[in-house]
Parts: structure tokens; sequence; C-alpha cells
């Protein structure tokens, strides 16, 4: 009777904390709410059997996108009171369109889906969760696999190649501009004869209308 | 407490989605909520996917669950640096002045 009272621990705190992530006022609840919603939902898929899904959850939404949301939030400096106009003027609509969607949900959820299904939660493999997605995803979804790595890599130099900026002023090494250098463009030989005084200045300026 | 089968799942998903989508229409001003918003309507679709999941005892629902999370992430990461640049362009992130494409 344990699994049952988990479930609607889980289920009813996801809910809640999807609740307050498109309600409250502050964009930083918004992301610590979302975070909540993502450790219940973690709880959920390992009542369903899916360890590691559940760890992937948190490790990858609470662990990384969830901290690049709060960083974003935080180094934004957004008006929250401008971002709640029109609240209220859209609400009908949307509660329409919610009201409507959660309906049609439910109709085809008490047609096609027979409620006497109860789904296995004991875990009756000798096999665990996450050697046995690993047997999947290495050999059948292989390629699915890498494309996913190369969506990754895609992502990953998007994201560089957008918020990166080169500001005029700035000093910064170019190491092709070192490399290129040449010893005829930077080194001047000049012959200073013995025993006699050098005129450095006439010398230096020789020196630099040869390099020009 | 009856005993939880699918459809409880299936309901937890569905409402869940509907909150995202709900989310979407309430916060017309602000992206990073609408970002979030989308956020919630895949963790709904990856609820989906693990129930069918272990409700049929095969694993490729999973497979595909991680699947989601990779493009999420990725949609995320993107999203969130088109925002940045923008901000630095325009000093706001509301969605009605975005509007420079007159599209």
């Amino acid at each position: 009777m344990i699994a049952p009272f988990f479930f609607y621990l889980f289920a009813i705190m996801t809910v809640l904390s999807g609740l307050m992530v498109i309600i409250s006022r502050n964009p930083v609840h918004s992301v610590l709410f979302l975070i909540l919603s993502f450790f219940n939902s973690a709880g959920l898929f390992v009542l369903l059997g899916a360890e590691f899904l559940a760890m992937l959850l948190v490790v990858v939404y609470v662990g990384a996108v969830a901290v690049l949301f709060l960083f974003v939030v935080m180094m934004l400096d957004i008006n929250i009171d401008e971002m709640r106009q029109g609240f209220k003027q859209h609400m009908p609509l949307g509660l329409v369109v919610g009201l409507v969607l959660i309906v049609e949900l439910m109709l085809v959820f008490n047609h096609d889906v027979s409620h006497t299904n109860v789904l296995a939660v004991e875990v009756t493999e000798t096999r665990s969760n996450t050697a046995m997605i690993g047997d999947v995803l290495y050999t059948n979804y292989l390629l699915n696999f890498q494309v996913a790595g190369l969506i990754l890599l895609v992502a990953m130099i998007g994201a560089i190649a957008l918020t990166m900026r080169h500001r005029e002023g700035v000093k910064r090494q170019s190491i092709s501009l070192q490399n290129s250098r040449r010893r005829d463009e930077t080194i001047a030989v000049v012959s200073v004869e013995s025993h006699v005084a050098p005129n450095i200045l006439e010398d230096s300026r020789a020196a630099n209308k040869k390099l020009q | 407490m009856a005993d939880i089968s699918l459809i409880h799942y299936l309901m937890v998903a569905a409402i869940l989605f509907t909150l995202g989508a709900v989310g979407i229409f309430l916060n017309r001003k602000n992206v990073i909520t609408i970002l979030m918003c989308i956020e919630l309507m895949l963790l709904a679709v990856n609820i989906n996917l693990a129930a069918f999941s272990s409700y049929h005892g095969h694993i490729t629902g999973q497979i595909f669950a991680m699947f989601i999370l990779t493009v999420a992430a990725a949609e995320a990461a993107i999203g969130l640096a088109i925002l940045v640049v923008y901000f630095r362009n325009r000093g706001s992130i509301a969605v009605e002045d975005i509007n420079m494409m007159k599209g």
C-alpha cells in the first residue's frame, strides 16, 4: 500500500508546482518551482520502474537546464510588473483553451484505456533498468544515439556562436597575427661605425623608412 | 486507495501538459516563462512515454524519453542564448516588441 501513497504524493506535488510555475509573479520563483516539479516527476519515474530516466531527469534538468534558466533570469534585468501586464486579459482565453484540452484528453482516457490494467510496479526483471537501456540503446538505436549527440554538439556551437561578441578597444592576443610576423618586418639591422658616436636618431629614422 | 494504473499516470501527464499550454497563454509577455512552460509540456510527454513503457513492459519508451530529454536540453540552451542576445541588442524581452522581421 506504500506505492499508491507515494504516487499521489508525487503526482499532487508535480501538478501543484507546475501550477505555481505559471502563476508565480517572480521568474526566479517560477524556476525554483520548475525544479520542484522535475524532482517530483523523477519520483514518478522511479515508481514506474524507470530509475535511469529519473536520475537523468535530476542530473540533466535540475543540474543543467534549471540552473541555466536561473542564470539567465538573474542576469537579465527585467521588470517584473511589466512582465505581468496582460495576465488578467489573457486569462479567459487561456482557461477556455486549457479546459477544452483537459476535457478532450479525459474523454479519450475514458473511452480507450481500460481501468483494470495495473502497472507492474514491482521490479520483476533480473537485469537492472540501466543495463536494459544500455542493451537497447547501443544496438538498435545506435544511429539515433549518434544523432542525439550531434544535436547537442550543434546546440553547443550555436549557443556559443550566438552569445560570443568582440568588443572594440579591448586588447586581445591574436595568435595568427603573432605567427604571421616575419623577421624582415620587425627587425632592422643598423651598421654602426666603431669609435664614432652613432647618430641614433638618424639611424633609426633610416631604418624605419627602410621598413616602410 | 485503489491500485495505481496506467490511467493515473496519463491523467497526471495530461494535467501537466494542459498547465504548460495555459501558461503560454497567461504569460504572453515573458519569454522565459514561456520557455519554462514548454519544458513542462515536454516533461508531460516524458511521463506518458515512461508510463506506456512500463505498461507494455518494453524499454523503447524510455529510450525515446531520453531522446526527448536531449532535444529539450538543446532547445533550452539555444532559446536562452537567443534571449540573451536579444536582450543585449534591445534591452527588453517583451514578446510584443519582437517584431523586427515584420512577420
